[in-house]
């Protein structure tokens, strides 16, 4: 099964609602998705020329501090950072490969979860409501989310298994559905130069539109492009740096209904999560059509 | 629903005596709760004020639900009796399986409508998305709208009318003439949900009874 929910603020005034309002939702999706959860949210942005950098290590009392260090001596710079739970979220003033490459080779334990100048991915095995907790989501601030909950499927119970996968810079995609061409997929993207890190169906489809994007495609080419290459049932949300998309595939199987109103843009699987949006009753509301592309990108208003 | 469980709810309905005089009953703030008035027995009329989550009034005998809003995934399936009416849209599946009864939907209803419907009428004051009546075996389904691709695909006997565009017709599709019995029995049901069109706007489809038996010339597609 596995749920989907996206919410865009519209209203300035709204946004400091963000984390409170995406939590009710996704927290309503954990019957769809119960093993695990993750979630991209869009904050401030760092300056042009610095990085924010989202990473993870498996054990909790893991020193940041020590790996700050580290990039200090690496980059020459002060790299101030904010640890939630098993994450930790850097700044930095380099470029994401020399990142990297520096991490594979010094630090191969950490992940990196997600690279941008806005985003932040955090995700865990676990109940929705556990995760939310865990990384205090409700008091977080931004111009939007999106979430998954996941029912795991094709591939193991694992976080890095869970959504959303990271597929450029800002960029991320969840995923309700399951891929039947994703092995051989996945051997192509290889040899395209793509690497993967876990057997999973979802990780595939991220990989592609990664690829087709660093190929020069737009986002809504590359999702075009994703309408004829991959084979299987899905709903997906992509998030933006100012906004996101969503595709479905020919057969429509998966679920998604979509809500606009004057203060925001939400997409969920069901209409129960958006229930609890503020003016839902006045909300124009309706189902995306299967095999259309839908790209939002969001005017935020004061 | 805020206030109290679906299945408090569908007890609730469930264990009303055969002669209740608790006739009407208002659901409020559905908030897209699944499984609303499932399962109905009596002749008793409920209304859900706001958007129903999957499979509201599934199953129904003898109710009539009137939805005042949207309403999720396999609305009134597998009815066998009674009305269901949706006020708003209505998700996939609309009237699945739907043995007998009614279904009124005001506005659209998206993939799937009427799939596998086994007597139910359906009538869809909108538009109904991709494979409509897919495997359709009985019953009449009324799309005042267009209808999406693959219409009727693998149908048996039941019938459709469509008054608007047609994307494309599924396998063993026809259009069929429209004769007088079906011009009748389309009033009849334009009628009923207060229609004011006629039954000459419409045209009719079913099957062409071609798969129903195995033909040797189709060996070499197997």
């Amino acid at each position: 099964m596995c749920g989907i929910v996206g919410l865009f603020i519209k209203k300035k005034s709204l946004q400091t609602r963000l984390g409170e309002l995406f939590s009710g939702m996704l927290h309503c999706m954990a019957s769809r998705g119960p093993d695990s959860a993750g979630f991209a949210i869009y904050g401030a942005a760092v300056p042009p020329g610095k990085l924010k950098l989202t990473l993870r290590h498996a054990q909790e009392d893991f020193s940041w501090q020590e790996l700050a260090i580290s990039f200090e001596r690496k980059f020459k710079t002060k790299t101030p950072f904010t640890i939630n739970s098993t994450h930790a979220v850097f700044v930095l003033p380099a470029k994401e490969a020399a990142i990297r490459r520096f991490l594979r080779e010094e630090y191969s334990q950490v992940r990196i979860m997600s690279v941008g100048r806005r985003i932040e991915i955090m995700k865990e095995v676990g109940s929705p409501a556990s995760v939310l907790d865990r990384f205090k989501v409700r008091q977080m601030r931004g111009s939007h989310a999106i979430g998954h909950t996941r029912m795991a499927t094709e591939s193991a119970v694992t976080t890095a298994g869970s959504h959303p996968f990271s597929t450029g810079q800002d960029l991320c995609l969840v995923h309700n559905g399951s891929l039947s061409n994703h092995n051989r997929l996945r051997e192509n993207l290889k040899h395209e130069g793509m690497t993967f890190e876990t057997d999973n169906d979802s990780e595939v489809a991220a990989g592609y539109l990664a690829w087709r994007l660093k190929k020069g495609d737009s986002l809504a080419r590359a999702l075009r492009n994703a309408l004829k290459d991959l084979d299987g049932f899905y709903t997906f949300t992509v998030g933006t740096r100012d906004g996101f998309a969503v595709v479905r595939d020919p057969i429509a199987c998966k679920p998604a209904v979509m809500a606009e109103s004057r203060e925001y843009v939400a997409m969920a699987s069901e209409y129960r999560s958006l229930a609890g949006l503020p003016g839902i009753e006045k909300a124009k509301l309706w189902e995306p059509e299967p095999a259309a592309v839908y790209c939002w990108s969001g005017q935020i208003t004061e | 629903m805020s206030k109290t469980s679906v299945r408090k709810l569908n007890q609730a309905l469930h264990h009303l005596p055969a002669r209740t005089k608790l006739k009407h009953w208002h659901i409020l703030q559905p908030r897209g709760t699944h499984a609303v008035a499932c399962g109905l027995n009596l002749p008793i009329t409920v209304e859900i004020d706001g958007h129903a989550g999957y499979y509201c009034a599934g199953m129904n005998q003898l109710a009539t639900v009137i939805i005042h809003g949207n309403a999720g995934v396999g609305v009134a399936e597998n009815m066998m009796s009674g009305l269901v009416h949706v006020k708003g849209n209505a998700s996939q599946s609309a009237g699945a399986t739907g043995h007998g009864g009614l279904l009124v939907i005001d506005g659209d209803a998206s993939a799937r409508c009427g799939i596998s419907m086994k007597g139910i009428d359906i009538i869809v004051k909108g538009s109904v998305g991709h494979m409509s009546a897919f495997m359709a075996q009985a019953g009449n389904l009324v799309v005042c709208g267009d209808a999406g691709a693959a219409l009727g695909d693998s149908i048996y006997e039941a019938r459709i009318f469509v008054r608007g565009k047609v994307k494309d017709l599924g396998s063993d599709c026809v259009e069929k003439e429209m004769r007088d019995k079906h011009r009748v029995r389309l009033a009849e049901l334009l009628e009923v949900a207060k229609l004011k069109f006629k039954p000459n706007e419409f045209r009719r489809y079913g099957s062409a009874r071609q798969l129903y038996n195995f033909h040797l010339d189709h060996a070499g597609k197997y």
